[in-house]
This record gives C-alpha cells, sequence and structure tokens, in this order.
C-alpha cells in the first residue's frame, strides 16, 4: 500500500535531518502507528508522504502512484487530518462538511456510512461554527472531513496530543472501527501507550526508525530482565538504584521503579539486600513483562550509546 | 515529603462564571509546603480557569484564596513575585541564548546581577549545559528547553512553582529526566502546582484533585484514589471519574 525507499529530507541548508534514508512498507488495511517524541521527523514525513513537501532524496509511493509526479491521484487516494487543526473555523460544522465533499466530487450522502458513527456526534450542533467547538469536537469534525472522499488511507498527524484520557480512547475506539471498513490507517503518536492498539509500528526517533514491528514482537525482542521496584521512599529509591552496581537502567513508571539489571542472571536477593542497607522500608520487588515504553527509552539508550 | 503540613495554596468556596456558564463551581481544596500536587480533569473541565486564579492573573466571582500567604484580592502583586510559572506553550524566549534567558527571567524577578550571575552558573551546572551557555534556546532540543524552563521558573526560589503540561511531546527518557527535576524542587521544600494528560506522572503526585465539569469530583493521594475507585491505576480512576 505504501512503499518508502532511502527518503531523506532536511531543513535550513542541510542542517537539520528531519529524515535520515527512511525504508518502510505499510499493508493494505493495516493500522500502523508511527511512535516518536516531538522532532523525530512523523511530520515530514506525513507531509511528504501527501504530496505536501518534497523529499531531498529517495521515493514515497502509495498505491504505485509516487507523491511528487502523481500528486493528483495521491491527494485522491490520501485523508490527512493534520497536527493543526485545519477546518474553516468561520464555516459551520455542517459547512465544513459539505467543502470538503465537494472538493472531492462528491456528496455527503454518498459516504454518509462511513462516517456516520463519528459524525452523528456531533451532528446536534451542526449550525455552530467550527472554531467555537470543543477540542473533542473539533477532532470528530476534522476526522469526519478527512473521511468524506472515501481515502484509501487515512493519514491522522498525532490526533490525540493535548487531549485527555478520555477522549484518547474514544478516539482509538473510532480507528479501531474504521479500520474494519478496511481503510488502512497511518497514525502518529507521542503517547507510548497507544502503540499496543497498532497491527504493527514503527518507533522514530531524530528522523531514523529504530525498529518496525508488531507491538507484540518488540516485547518479545527484549533481552533484558525487568523489575517493579517499590518502597517507602520512591525519590530515595531511584536516587539509590542509580548507585546500585547492578544497575543497567532505571525509570520511573507511576507507582514503581522499573529496575534493569545489567546481567540476564540476577538475583533480586542481591537488590534487597542493597535496599535494606541504605535504609528502605516496605521494599516490592517484582519480575515484570515490559511495556512498549521501556523498549523504546532501551532502544533509544543503544542507540545514543 | 510531607513533614509538615504548612498551607500554601488555601482555596475556599472558589467559584467563577462566565455569564451563565459556571467553570468553577465551589472548589474547596488545601496544598502543603513541599508537596507534588497533581491538578488533573479532561479538556474543557475547569482547570486553566482554576490555575489563572491562583496565579493571580484573574479574579473569582466569589471564594476566598490565599496563595503563599497573600490575599488574592487584595495581594496579587505578592503572589506573582513569590511564584513561578512554566507551561508547554510558552516558556522561554526563542532568540536569547541559555545564559541571556535565565539572565532576562532573573532580572524580573528583581535579584541583584551578583546572585543571578551565581545562580545562573549553578543552574547551567546542575542541568549539565555548560557547552550551551550561548547558544539561542531556538536551536535547543525541546526536552533541554523545558529543562532549561524549568529551572529558570524556579531561579527566584519561589514558595510555588505552576507547571501547566509541562512534559507534552517530551521522549519518554526526557519526560522522567523532567520529574527528577521536580522531586529535587519538592525536596528542597518548592511545592509544586503540576498539570498532566499522562496518567502514569499522575503516580508521582503526593496528592492530585480531579475536575470534572467545573467541580473537584476526587481529590487524595494516588493509593486512596485507586483504593476509593477500587482499580488498578491512575488511568483507570480517571476514565470511570469523568465517562461517570
Amino acid at each position: 500500500m505504501v512503499k518508502i525507499e532511502n527518503l531523506s529530507k532536511s531543513y535550513e541548508n542541510g542542517q537539520i535531518h528531519a529524515l535520515k534514508n527512511i525504508n518502510l512498507n505499510i499493508e493494505r488495511g493495516e493500522l500502523f502507528g508511527l511512535i516518536g517524541p516531538d522532532g523525530a521527523g512523523k511530520t515530514s514525513l506525513f507531509r511528504i508522504l501527501t504530496s505536501l513537501l518534497i523529499p531531498d532524496s529517495g521515493n514515497a509511493l502509495i498505491l504505485n502512484y509516487n507523491t511528487i509526479k502523481d500528486y493528483k491521484e495521491i491527494r485522491k487516494i490520501t485523508g490527512y487530518m493534520p497536527g493543526r487543526f485545519s477546518l474553516y473555523q468561520d464555516l459551520s460544522v455542517e459547512e465544513n462538511l459539505e467543502f470538503f465533499a465537494s472538493v472531492f466530487g462528491t456528496t455527503i450522502k454518498e459516504n454518509y456510512y462511513l462516517i456516520e458513527d463519528i459524525y452523528k456526534q456531533i451532528e446536534p450542533f451542526k449550525k455552530r461554527l467550527a472554531g467555537k467547538l470543543s477540542g473533542g469536537m473539533k477532532q470528530k469534525l476534522a476526522l469526519s472531513c478527512a473521511l468524506i472522499h472515501k481515502p484509501e488511507i487515512l493519514i491522522l498527524d498525532e490526533p490525540t496530543t493535548g487531549v485527555d484520557a478520555v477522549s484518547r480512547k474514544e478516539f482509538w475506539e473510532m480507528l479501531l472501527k474504521l479500520k474494519k471498513q478496511n481503510i488502512t490507517i497511518l497514525v502518529s503518536t507521542p503517547y507510548m501507550d497507544e502503540a499496543i492498539l497498532c497491527d504493527r509500528i514503527a518507533l522514530i526517533k531524530n528522523g531514523e526508525i529504530l525498529t518496525v514491528e508488531t507491538p507484540q514482537n518488540i516485547i518479545n525482542q527484549f533481552d533484558k530482565k525487568i523489575y517493579n521496584v517499590k518502597s517507602q521512599s520512591m525519590y530515595k529509591l531511584m536516587k539509590d538504584l542509580r548507585g546500585f552496581e547492578h544497575t543497567h537502567s532505571t525509570f520511573l513508571f507511576g507507582q514503581f521503579v522499573h529496575f534493569i539489571p545489567n546481567k540476564i542472571d540476577f538475583n533480586t536477593e542481591y537488590l534487597e539486600k542493597y535496599l535494606l542497607d541504605n535504609n528502605h522500608s516496605d521494599i516490592f520487588i517484582k519480575e515484570i513483562m515490559p511495556s512498549i515504553e521501556d523498549c523504546f527509552m532501551e532502544l533509544d539508550q543503544a542507540k545514543s550509546d | 515529603m510531607l513533614n509538615n503540613r504548612d498551607i500554601v495554596i488555601n482555596v475556599k468556596n472558589l467559584t467563577k462564571k462566565f455569564g451563565d456558564f459556571i467553570a468553577n463551581d465551589n472548589l474547596n481544596f488545601e496544598v502543603y509546603k513541599g508537596e507534588i500536587f497533581g491538578f488533573l480533569g479532561a479538556n474543557g473541565a475547569g482547570k486553566t480557569t482554576a490555575m489563572k486564579i491562583i496565579c493571580g492573573l484573574s479574579l473569582p466571582t466569589s471564594g476566598e484564596l490565599t496563595v503563599a500567604g497573600y490575599n488574592i484580592y487584595k495581594q496579587q502583586d505578592k503572589i506573582k513575585a513569590n511564584i513561578g510559572y512554566m507551561s508547554q506553550k510558552f516558556s522561554l524566549y526563542e532568540d536569547l541564548t541559555v545564559f541571556e534567558n535565565i539572565r532576562f527571567y532573573a532580572g524580573i524577578y528583581g535579584l541583584s546581577l551578583k546572585i543571578i550571575l551565581r545562580r545562573a552558573d549553578d543552574l547551567i551546572k546542575k542541568l549539565g549545559m555548560e557547552n550551551m551557555r550561548n547558544t539561542l534556546v531556538r536551536s535547543l532540543p525541546l526536552g533541554w528547553r523545558q529543562k532549561l524552563a524549568f529551572s529558570i521558573a524556579i531561579i527566584h526560589k519561589p514558595q510555588i512553582v505552576f507547571l501547566d503540561e509541562p512534559t507534552g511531546g517530551v521522549d519518554p527518557i526526557t519526560r522522567r529526566q523532567f520529574w527528577d527535576l521536580i522531586y529535587d524542587a519538592a525536596n528542597e521544600g518548592i511545592t509544586v502546582f503540576v498539570t498532566t494528560h499522562y496518567m502514569d506522572e499522575a503516580e508521582y503526585c503526593d496528592r492530585v484533585s480531579i475536575m470534572v465539569e467545573g467541580r473537584i469530583e476526587a481529590l487524595g493521594s494516588p493509593q486512596e484514589l485507586k483504593s476509593q475507585f477500587d482499580v488498578q491505576d491512575m488511568n483507570s480512576v480517571f476514565i470511570k471519574l469523568a465517562r461517570g
């Protein structure tokens, strides 16, 4: 569906390398996640794919259409929701949707079945100006507008950034429903917990892809042990764990500290004794499965070493 | 961390209306010295409105508030001098260097040049930014900018620092390094008042409040709230509350 070959893009006369020789294939019908922090190159990649930006070198193809040569076809088959809200603030909800439908030579009626679930949630406000909508409603309208011409592929640039946990959950429920309509979805996010909902993900940082895999395989490939650790003082625990001779890395993780020892045959009794010697009480140590976030941090560290 | 129970923020019956719309509906809470207080809520729940009032930037419709020992109606200027503020959206001047930003903000808070120079050195050393001292903030990676912005927000050793979604979009390692700075500040007695959409960060707070439609619907330590709602993590607490 999408074929990206040796794609590079730089800005400011080659001083900033946004994308460094990216290679990526996305299958038809996949829900594919591009996971990485701000400045990783996610938006540059999406703008190239949607024909809005020209790469320095390399090729990007969607259904064998080249994003430079065949930009007219590319724009027909892609639905794009940019990171910044970019609908017409001074048109109403309904007018925005009608406008996007007419630009693509279709009608709301023709493809209504695709957007029905999403649009009916904002339909009571269809006479309201888009600029006056709440964040969650703007997001639903933007998604409806990106879908109204029945694109082959939906490209969503950080649709859930700055959105609260409940709205994030609802948005992903909508994406999973769209996937069932056989629309290919490419979505970027800085939230690692959303990665698990994708069929496959690419972890990206500083313009480079760290890995491309199913979320489960990324977790399976984690080759170290990892423990949840807790004691009466999390602040002291963090400081002390950093000074422990068997520490590979240690990071805060919600109510626990994730501790990764520097050898695979690590015995937790060492750790318990070390913490007791350092006056910790209520010590809790338990081996766990890594999360995608653990894997990302491990790959990120390995890259910078 | 909560050895003493000095109250640094005291909010009683805070209500703020915009016409018929009630943005804050009779809020009541206290925040203690050296505490990390998480101020959570869905988009549009009324967090920003309440935060602006507590920072001395807007007045409530009714209610009694003291912040850092000062009255919200009569001593807004004193409040502003005794707090620090940082948000993801606005923090530093991009066309000034690291050192110039420090000097500018410290100057605004009325520190003498002698103290400014000393604290600038300490700050740059603590962050390990010695080789970036004369770098324009524009060319710093986002993670560095945010660590610098936080350190500058407490350069005048305020009683309270307000952080409005300070870690949005930052990579997971940098996000945790940022929380190290928060813990250090709290350990030095600075009260940290923070909003976030990351629910794992809610777990790092001593206490959190959760706003729903203008009201505080839950308030307590993460452990208390998880027991109260009978769930495993703060994300589930949040979803249970906000979804009703």
